[in-house]
């Protein structure tokens, strides 16, 4: 079997990185919140993690010969990652639960330790990475202050969410983020995951981590609807999403449905100038991975058409976890060149300005 | 076609494998209980080391709460995305007649007899006479 590979540049846009030990945040928080994490710790809605079959959810080659926690040593994300795929950039998003501390103001020093830390241990020792500003989201003022704060340091390339927030993000109480993030021009990436004090499906709780995990779009439909519906990008013309592992086949479906409702129902708001889907194809931006993997090559094609994603697809490894996607195989071997070249990297060089 | 010798028969005890490079391929060789195996070391799926995966059985289900663990040690899932393949088939679990990874014949072969006809593995031709007692295993690639 002979495969022939164009070389493309690849810009990674969902990386893992992690913590070596629970006290490795400690030199990056004050003395009154280092104090509250060895002896309190973190508390956030519960449920919302299913036990996955893998442990750490990692790929199970990616434990590091260190010792250390997949994702947590340095040299060996640079080995098994960057270096092997000759990754140009990639995008750090790390999952440690700022965002849903129920004690707001300890998730805005565990998010100011986490950015802190980001930087300092990774984006300035390895070039190709960059950074995600973790915030405190379920309080608008403190991620503000926490986007201000960090947001003008060329490290850091979006404003990082989780998928399942406590209220839809186009709520009010989010909108002193999105100012913040105008104010900064940066994007804002919505992550797969979160626990927001609800059933993680539209219909109660599920049994099984294969819900949770095929069932995720609930969560990324919710917001994106919310969003377009309470006029965010009404007030905030300029605002970007990218939508991160939260699957990308689903959206054109949505958008008719969307469209087709307004145009019953605009009157309930009037905030909104235009079809939904317009502000949709304008404002949102998909991470590929796990690419969704039709039975018929020709159903792919018509999706990435339906989707834009010569524009909006941009490509991610998800790395180190166990649904990692290569960069070599996740696409269709027959993707037009120039749009297998937007997609493996030039879509998110326009959006994360790299 | 061509022999290769990868491994004493010690060297791979039941349960265990070996990754090997054999023209210009990577190959798991695996001992289940006491029979060999040779796998290609590249997932069918998206190219996945598979052979560094977990040996496991099939969990099979013929009624809600009823439960079968079987084929114990006989099942590889790839370290990636955790597909199942049947180590003495190549055959994948969820469609066994389209995905499929590539198996080698293994042959268990004697020290006196393993030295004429083979193309050079890793072992040299020193390590056939000082051991020439012990036992081989040899792939077969075709």
């Amino acid at each position: 079997m002979k495969r022939t590979r164009e070389k493309v540049p690849v810009i990674d846009s969902d990386i893992h990185n992690n913590l070596p030990s629970g006290d490795a945040l400690a030199p990056y928080l004050s003395d009154r919140w280092r104090k509250h994490h060895e002896t309190i710790g973190g508390r956030g809605h519960s449920g919302g993690s299913y036990p996955r079959a893998m442990p750490n959810a990692a790929r199970h080659d990616s434990w590091p010969p260190s010792g250390l926690p997949p994702g947590a040593d340095l040299p060996f994300m640079q080995e098994q990652l960057l270096d092997a795929w000759d990754i140009e950039y990639g995008i750090l998003n790390p999952l440690m639960g700022a965002g849903g501390q129920l004690n707001l103001e300890y998730g805005a020093a565990l998010a100011r330790a986490l950015n802190d830390w980001q930087i300092e241990e990774w984006v300035k020792p390895e070039p190709r990475l960059r950074a995600s500003v973790v915030v405190p989201y379920e309080d608008g003022e403190l991620a503000a202050q926490e986007i201000d704060r960090r947001g003008g340091d060329s490290g850091f390339v979006q404003v990082l969410l989780i998928a399942r927030t406590a209220e839809p993000l186009g709520r009010r109480k989010y909108w002193k983020m999105y100012e913040a993030a105008v104010r900064n021009d940066l994007p804002i990436g919505i992550h797969f995951g979160g626990s927001g004090g609800y059933p993680i499906s539209g219909a109660g709780w599920p049994s099984y981590y294969i819900e949770d995990h095929g069932g995720m779009p609930q969560a990324f439909q919710a917001q994106v609807i919310s969003l377009v519906c309470e006029g965010v990008f009404e007030h905030f013309p300029t605002l970007k999403f990218a939508l991160i592992e939260g699957g990308f086949a689903w959206l054109p479906p949505l958008m008719w449905r969307l469209d087709q409702s307004w145009k019953k129902l605009r009157e309930e708001v009037p905030d909104l100038k235009r079809l939904p889907s317009e502000y949709i194809r304008e404002h949102f931006w998909l991470s590929s991975q796990p690419v969704e993997e039709p039975p018929k090559r020709e159903y792919f094609d018509l999706l990435l058409e339906q989707l834009n994603a010569r524009e909006k697809l941009m490509f991610a490894t998800d790395y180190p976890h166990w649904d990692f996607d290569a960069p070599d195989r996740a696409l269709p071997t027959n993707l037009a060149p120039d749009v297998r070249r937007r997609i493996m990297a030039d879509n998110a060089r326009e959006l994360y300005r790299l | 076609m061509a022999k290769h010798v990868v491994a004493t028969v010690d060297e791979i005890p039941p349960g265990e494998r070996k990754i090997v490079e054999l023209e210009g391929r990577s190959l798991g060789v695996f001992n289940i209980d006491g029979e060999f195996y040779a796998l290609r070391n590249s997932c069918p799926h998206q190219g996945g080391p598979l052979c560094k995966g977990r040996l496991t059985g099939f969990l099979e289900s013929d009624a809600p709460g009823e439960y079968r663990y079987t084929r114990k040690g006989e099942v590889l899932r790839c370290v990636w995305h955790g597909w199942e393949f049947d180590i003495k088939t190549g055959q994948s679990w969820w469609n066994p007649e389209r995905m499929r990874v590539k198996s080698y014949k293994v042959d268990v072969e004697d020290g006196a007899t393993v030295t004429s006809g083979l193309e050079k593995g890793p072992y040299t031709a020193e390590t056939y006479r000082v051991t020439i007692e012990q036992q081989y295993v040899v792939v077969e690639i075709a």
